[in-house]
């Protein structure tokens, strides 16, 4: 897969600026589409994206350190969020996690060396009836057990 | 079961399609309430005691009528940032049923004079925020957004904007800060953000649930909801059962219901046969009750007499086979985690308990970390701008108090 340029996504990102009443609140929309194009968020768009809201770069930079959501480094094809919570420790989220380590062979924060899989843990994803939970991308997996979890990686694989 | 009014239809498959939504009398309360004075709306909300169901339970009707009636833009910010431990409640509803919240904000903004609402939904929430932005262009292609809305000269826009992974950005000021652009570091009160809210504009921030009840307000009066809970903490809540517990889910009932009653006959009692060791009745920042304590009804008011809160409604319960310790853990790397790093006393204090508490669990505990413990959660209580540090000391000083024996046998040396 091509990345778009970052003309493009400066384009795009220009569409995002009328539901604003000021531009610089475009900036959490902004930072997504870009994470969305690129996979993470590089310098370079940083910049693009303080050039195109008319903010200095270090206010970008300074949104992008603070949300755990935006990820200054490349991750995996999919990115696994464990959820470590109360709720889904209660029920069995730390076995999912040491699982998902044993099979994927690295450890938190980690990223397997084909670039498929990233494994993060998470604060609670408001899904506490399904727990223990991840994500994969933008998809809620709940109730999961070992089996479950093979399932789901043969899916992805 | 008792009457369900917010979760009414949600065994209806495609509920979220608008045209199923309008076959089972949506937007009605809508077309009902902008033929009705704004003012006229904002009393019958104040009668029918609709009280925040974010946490902090405030009355939504007074919160509206705090906004000035100046001529300048004003913004209702509808908070969907749902990042309280235990509470899924707002996820349900929106999944299941955005139309309801889309008419829910058009009385609102109607109400108060708005024309452009924003959906702070945090960001994990992606497919919803997705559903949600499909309802948007539903009603608006219908003309119940947009302009001149059922012929009543109003307009109204909404836009949903997601947040990236921040727990303080539920926090109303920090969702503000966020919503323009910025790190969430909460802003000090006063000035409320009914009078200087976002884009220093007066405005309105409630819960998802809140809003969900509006339309139903609207359309059977202030009397039939107050019947529903109580006279001063109307309607019903959303409880969100989870932990070990063997039917977790979300049970709609009168705000009111008794805790024992949630746990044991909706819940299903405690896991696999187990016995009650504590509950969390809030979400986690709400002071974990004991056994002999669940018969709490659940209104805000009677869970506040006993010390702790109602908040989410997200009831968190722990057998007798979890460790205290455990929990202590977990509330104390989550807070560490989330403090946005603006206050000293929240900042240090919740990392340097969190640092305590691994330490116990390493097996290194000393003689005096649990008074330390307290002393430290003591003094971040009432030390912050804004109710996170409240909410990271409470459950920490309630855990203490009422767990001590068993927290101070795990020191050793």
């Amino acid at each position: 897969m091509s990345q778009p340029s970052l003309e493009l996504i400066k384009k795009e990102i220009e569409t995002i600026l009328p539901r604003y009443p000021r531009k610089e609140a475009a900036i959490l929309p902004a930072l997504h589409l870009v994470q969305r194009r690129l996979g993470y968020i590089t310098a370079e768009s940083e910049k693009l994206v303080a050039q195109v809201l008319g903010v200095r770069p270090v206010r970008v930079r300074e949104v992008v350190t603070f949300y755990t959501m935006f990820s200054q480094k490349p991750l995996g094809k999919y990115h696994l969020q464990v959820c470590s919570n109360l709720s889904c420790t209660l029920a069995g989220g730390e076995t999912v996690l040491d699982y998902l380590r044993e099979k994927l062979k690295i450890k938190v924060g980690e990223t397997t060396a084909d670039g498929r899989f990233t494994l993060t843990t998470v604060e609670c994803l408001g899904a506490c009836d399904q727990a223990p939970c991840l994500m994969v991308n933008d998809d809620l997996h709940g109730r999961l057990d070992k089996t479950k979890i093979d399932e789901l990686l043969a899916r992805l694989e | 079961m008792s009457e369900r009014v917010i979760s009414r239809d949600f065994e209806m498959a495609h509920l979220f399609e608008i045209g199923v939504y309008l076959e089972r009398g949506g937007y009605g309360a809508a077309r009902q309430a902008l033929q009705l004075k704004p003012e006229e709306i904002v009393e019958e909300i104040k009668k029918a005691s609709l009280r925040g169901r974010g946490g902090a339970g405030f009355p939504a009707g007074l919160k509206w009528s705090f906004v000035p009636k100046v001529d300048k833009p004003k913004y209702l910010c509808v908070n969907a940032d749902e990042g309280e431990p235990g509470t899924f409640k707002d996820r349900f509803i929106m999944s299941h049923n955005p139309h309801l919240l889309i008419e829910g904000i058009i009385i609102t903004s109607y109400a108060v004079g708005i024309n452009l609402a924003f959906i702070y939904i945090r960001g994990e929430y992606e497919l919803i925020a997705q559903r949600l932005e499909k309802a948007i262009a539903e009603a608006k292609e219908k003309g119940f957004l947009g302009k001149n809305i059922f012929d009543s000269g109003f307009n109204l826009e909404v836009v949903v904007h997601r947040g990236a992974g921040a727990y303080i950005c539920g926090e109303e000021t920090a969702l503000l800060e966020s919503l323009e652009g910025k790190r969430g570091h909460p802003r000090l009160k006063p000035p409320f953000p009914a009078s200087v809210g976002l884009f220093q504009m007066p405005t309105v921030i409630n819960n998802v649930e809140t809003i969900a009840n509006v339309p139903y307000i609207i359309q059977k009066g202030a009397a039939w909801f107050t019947g529903l809970g109580l006279p001063k903490d109307g309607g019903t809540r959303l409880f969100g059962v989870s932990g070990m517990v063997e039917r977790p889910g979300v049970y709609e009932l009168p705000v009111g219901t008794p805790l024992r009653r949630i746990i044991f006959d909706y819940g299903g009692g405690v896991k696999n046969g187990r016995k009650l060791k504590g509950v969390i009745p809030g979400g986690m920042s709400a002071p974990i009750l004991l056994p002999e304590e669940i018969d709490v009804p659940m209104d805000c008011e009677s869970v506040a007499k006993i010390g702790s809160m109602l908040g989410s409604g997200a009831i968190i319960v722990i057998d007798d086979q979890t460790p205290i310790l455990e929990v202590l853990r977990l509330v104390t790397k989550f807070y560490s985690h989330e403090s946005c790093g603006q206050c000293t006393p929240c900042r240090l204090g919740t990392s340097w308990i969190n640092k305590i508490v691994k330490r116990i669990v390493a097996g290194q505990g000393r003689k005096g970390d649990i008074d330390q413990i307290e002393r430290l959660a003591s003094q971040i209580k009432g030390r912050t701008l804004c109710p996170l540090g409240d909410a990271a000391a409470m459950p920490i000083l309630a855990l203490v108090k009422k767990f001590r024996q068993e927290l101070e046998a795990q020191l050793t040396h």
